[in-house]
């Protein structure tokens, strides 16, 4: 099970006496089972530190986060998290990147690689089984990235705008794939971008944050049909509507 | 059949001489360089100077050399003879081998193993007491502000102003050689251990958060420790250097009667400068050995994942 429920969640960044900044302001959301959660928000509206949050990386000052019941105070393996940057460890090579979270949990060795061969063919790269990560292009880290967290078995996937330093072909393409992971695997994931088109073509649910102070603005319920045309009449309406409500955030 | 073995042997003979001309073609710049320094220092001592005792000649030089490797002498280290176990000499025997249970070896190994054994006394202890030190430093913050200033005052001091404690509190033998090197090799290890640890990547040790590595001791030996180990390497490397380094003045002092360092000096009151020239090279080539040694099984074994990374 994977239901989120963030509860009255406020943050401040303290830099010294005089100045701080309120990142968070009173945030309230509930997140069901297996659905797909896209944040978006002009840049420096909290999105981040709420997913960090959520991950128990970082800690409320007000409010509390659960996952099914249970209050979220650090970070756990039933909460995967894929990174913007590159987070591959670089002295492992791909396998025993993916292997890293399972043998952590203790499970053994034998068991675990079995696993880890299913995510790395999952994720389409069973002949990059031994290189480092320096041989790979920015997309097969972050395929990678994305078969270490789900070789934890999460119940919530956490994304952190995975695709943003990839060019818009493979962005596209591992669009894709996510979708194709998510529909397989059954699990929730809330997935930070600030690319409107991206939210519009992956989300169930696209929630709208306001800048400083970040609070939730509007949640909007995406209908569409999977798999979704990028350019159909619906998309784009509803990416204009978004667009205009960002604008105005932007320069208010 | 015969022939067809024949051709394939001839093809390899030919593929192994092209192979050494081709290095000896790639190399060829340097190596007439070597050659002709050589050639000019044997015209120079041979007749600009000719006297042995200001500059031997190349042929002195090769000459003490074959010495030194001709004389044997017994193998004793700290006082004790190294003998052959008397179970071997008595199996040997039956055998009908007849040897001598004394294990004689030339002049010229035993001053290498000395040298070598205080060398690794040295670098061995300031491993073990430098590498944990500058992981703690590194990861925690306030055993860093409670050391880090010890360390800074303790450091500038050079590490041959110690001999006097090191012969105080040691005594004359190959440990007090072994602690002078030891000073001189622990800083680049503890500094260069603590930066290494100082520069972790914030998203590496997240990243291992959320996949359940919590400890910190589970953080230091699973993120840490990997992502810092080439900036440890490279402290090993300089504190190699600097202990090398220090090695001639360690057994300068007489902390025991074999040694490079030491036959340095002892051939020096002998008036013998060609075998002085001997040391001083073996010294040299021996400390490149030890650093291309350790180069080549760093870069080849432990950090084979920074290949795409330039340095």
């Amino acid at each position: 099970m994977g239901r989120v429920k963030v509860n009255n969640v406020s943050r401040r960044f303290i830099k010294d006496e005089e100045s701080s900044t309120l990142a968070l302001d009173n945030v309230n959301l509930e997140v069901e089972d297996k659905e797909f959660v896209c944040f978006i928000g002009p840049s420096g509206c909290g999105k981040t530190t709420l997913l960090r949050i959520i991950s128990g990386l970082d800690k409320p000052d007000v409010g509390e986060v659960y996952l099914d019941d249970n209050k979220i105070d650090s970070p756990g393996p039933d909460r995967g998290m894929v990174f913007q940057e590159y987070s591959l460890f670089p002295w492992k090579s791909v396998i025993d990147n993916i292997l890293f979270g399972p043998t952590m949990r203790g499970v053994k060795k034998k068991n675990a690689l079995v696993e880890a061969e299913k995510y790395l063919e999952l994720v389409g790269l069973q002949q990059f089984r031994n290189s480092y990560p320096y041989e790979l292009s920015g997309g097969m880290k972050q395929r990678v990235a994305i078969a270490r967290a789900l070789a934890n078995e999460p119940s919530v996937l956490l994304m952190d705008e995975p695709f943003g330093a990839l060019d818009a072909q493979t962005r596209n393409i591992l669009q894709q794939e996510l979708l194709g992971i998510w529909q397989k695997k059954h699990i929730t994931i809330l997935f930070v971008t600030h690319s409107v088109d991206e939210a519009v073509f992956l989300a169930d649910k696209i929630v709208l944050m306001s800048a400083r102070p970040g609070k939730i603005k509007e949640i909007i319920n995406v209908d569409l049909p999977r798999p979704r045309e990028r350019t159909s009449l619906e998309v784009n309406v509803l990416r204009d509507r978004i667009l205009k409500s960002l604008l105005k955030e932007q320069t208010k | 059949m015969v022939k067809k073995h024949l051709q394939i042997l001839s093809e390899k003979s030919v593929e192994i001489v092209s192979k050494c001309s081709s290095l000896i073609r790639d190399k060829s710049t340097e190596i007439i360089s070597i050659c002709s320094v050589i050639v000019l220092w044997q015209i120079i001592a041979v007749y600009i100077v000719h006297n042995k005792f200001y500059l031997p000649s190349f042929t002195d030089v090769t000459f003490a050399f074959l010495e030194i490797m001709a004389k044997d002498a017994r193998l004793s280290i700290m006082g004790i003879d190294f003998q052959i176990p008397v179970l071997v000499v008595n199996i040997l025997a039956k055998l009908g081998i007849m040897v001598d249970p004394e294990i004689r070896l030339p002049v010229l190994i035993i001053d290498l193993i000395y040298s070598l054994v205080h060398f690794w006394i040295g670098l061995l202890s300031a491993l073990i007491i430098g590498i944990p030190a500058g992981m703690i430093m590194g990861w925690f913050r306030t055993i860093e502000r409670i050391v880090d200033p010890l360390i800074e005052l303790i450091r500038p001091i050079p590490p041959l102003a110690w001999i006097p404690f090191a012969i105080i509190w040691i005594g004359l033998n190959p440990f007090a050689a072994g602690f002078l090197i030891f000073i001189g090799a622990v800083f680049p290890i503890i500094i260069n251990t603590f930066t290494g640890f100082k520069s972790v990547s914030r998203v590496y040790v997240e990243a291992a958060k959320v996949l359940g590595c919590n400890t910190d001791r589970e953080l230091i030996r699973y993120v840490a420790l990997p992502s810092a180990l080439p900036s440890i390497a490279a402290g090993i490397r300089i504190a190699m250097g600097v202990g090398w380094m220090c090695l001639v003045a360690a057994e300068m002092f007489g902390v025991s009667r074999n040694g490079l360092g030491y036959k340095i000096w002892h051939h020096y009151y002998l008036h013998n400068m060609d075998f002085v020239l001997v040391y001083m090279l073996l010294l040299g080539f021996l400390g490149l050995f030890i650093d291309r040694l350790l180069r080549y099984y760093i870069d080849g074994k432990l950090l084979k994942w920074r290949k795409g990374v330039v340095i």
